[in-house]
């Protein structure tokens, strides 16, 4: 049987363990209302800006020669997998599963013989796709100094997406981050970023009412393109930081939870041992009394 | 509800604004174009400039940088990446980034990165000429 204190020591540290995962349940809670908030902030404006395009790109359909950004190179063998995780680690499944996701589709567009290139943001699943794929990583995007996502924060990676897009580095952008549904729930999404792709049913019946365009349809697209990038990969971020939150915060409550069950048990067993050097030391006395 | 114009501001990081007006007038790229109620649908892209939003209690004005208005049936919606009422603006703020910028383009070592801080330099000193022209 262990020592008393052995014991004793134990249980302080497990304590204070339960002590810290609890302090840090209570921050994300308070970070996750924080991050909800930002990420229900944001989406009027994604809504409003999905609504105009996807009816500006209904309303050019069948026509050729579109915008790229929209209609795509017309080729899909170079594939670029943006991999959105967390910068912090303590937050449960939620690195992993987006990082297991993510490989899935990269093997999978590997053996259909694509060329396929990855570019992480934050720092937790750039470590594990290092391991495999690290000739593939063309570049990572390190979030750590960001305390408030700001849309400046997304706008230069957007910017370099395009950048990179325009130079023929890729043709079909894939972006991997966890949607926030609700607090126990967060789910791997992949969203194609590049090109831009609509749901028909989206787009906002017009009544039949024609639109003017000022300037017209095409330079609008070609101005408004590129911001939708910017915008998706806010939100998408925006949902991340929730998703993680969200996750840290489910992870850190059951740790606290196995933390003070792990308490109990040694507690108990601690009175044991206790009880037992106590029982031993009066039935060395009685039977040293007896012998005289 | 038709001698009213219906008019919402949306930045990426929140909605602005959300209110009934009379008139609004947009800086599109092809020139300002003032927006009554039913008006006819309009998309339109915006350049660096003022909103300015007409109501009753007088005229708001607003700065904006990059965006796009959209008007249909429901009102005007513009949705812009910055959008600041004028009275907030701060002169020297701008003044000092534009500084800083400057040096960017001074200090840049290639191409690519002198482009970029060229481009944020004229942004500022856009949006300084229009504060220039509203102060006048």
């Amino acid at each position: 049987m262990a020592n008393l204190k052995d014991l004793r020591n134990r249980i302080a540290s497990v304590t204070s363990t339960q002590k810290i995962t609890k302090a840090m349940k209570m921050v994300s809670a308070s970070k996750l209302k924080r991050a909800q908030e930002a990420a229900e902030s944001a989406r009027p404006y994604a809504e409003r800006m999905e609504n105009v395009l996807s009816s500006l790109a209904s309303s050019m359909k069948g026509q050729s020669g579109g915008p790229k950004l929209l209609a795509g190179t017309g080729n899909d063998q170079k594939q670029l997998v943006i991999v959105a995780t967390s910068e912090r680690g303590l937050c449960g499944g939620f690195n992993t599963n987006i990082v297991k996701a993510a490989k899935a589709k990269i093997k999978a567009l590997i053996n259909d013989g694509k060329d396929v290139t990855i570019i992480t943001i934050g720092k937790k699943g750039a470590g594990v796709l290092k391991r495999e794929y690290s000739d593939r990583m063309v570049e990572h995007f390190d979030l750590t100094h960001v305390k408030r996502l700001q849309f400046s924060d997304a706008a230069p990676i957007s910017a370099r997406l395009i950048e990179k897009f325009e130079a023929g580095d890729f043709d079909v952008c894939t972006l991997f981050f966890a949607k926030f549904i609700n607090v126990l729930t967060q789910k791997v999404t992949p969203l194609q970023l590049i090109p831009a792709s609509f749901d028909a049913e989206n787009s906002v019946d017009l009544g039949g009412a024609c639109y003017d365009y000022e300037p017209d349809e095409n330079e609008i697209l070609e101005e408004l393109l590129p911001r939708n990038v910017g915008v998706q990969l806010f939100r998408a971020l925006l949902e991340n930081a929730a998703s993680e939150q969200g996750s840290r915060m489910t992870a850190m409550d059951s740790a606290t939870r196995n933390a003070g069950d792990m308490i109990d048990s040694l507690r108990t067993t601690y009175n044991r041992s206790r009880q037992a050097v106590i029982t031993n030391e009066l039935i060395e006395i009685i039977s040293g009394a007896e012998a005289l | 509800m038709a001698d009213k114009l219906h008019f919402e501001l949306v930045s990426p990081a929140k909605l602005l604004k959300s209110e009934d007006v009379d008139m609004v007038v947009v800086p599109g790229t092809e020139g300002d174009f003032g927006v009554l109620p039913l008006h006819a649908p309009v998309v339109s892209t915006l350049r660096t400039g003022i909103i300015e939003v007409h109501n009753e209690s007088g005229i708001e004005k607003l700065i904006v940088v990059g965006g796009f208005a959209e008007v249909n049936a429901e009102g005007l919606t513009i949705l812009a990446e910055i959008a600041k009422p004028l009275s907030e603006v701060d002169r020297t703020a701008y003044e000092a980034e534009l500084k800083d910028l400057e040096e960017d383009v001074q200090d840049a070592k290639d191409d690519e990165t002198k482009a970029r801080a060229e481009k944020a330099r004229d942004q500022i000193i856009s949006i300084l000429e229009i504060l220039d022209r509203e102060a006048a």
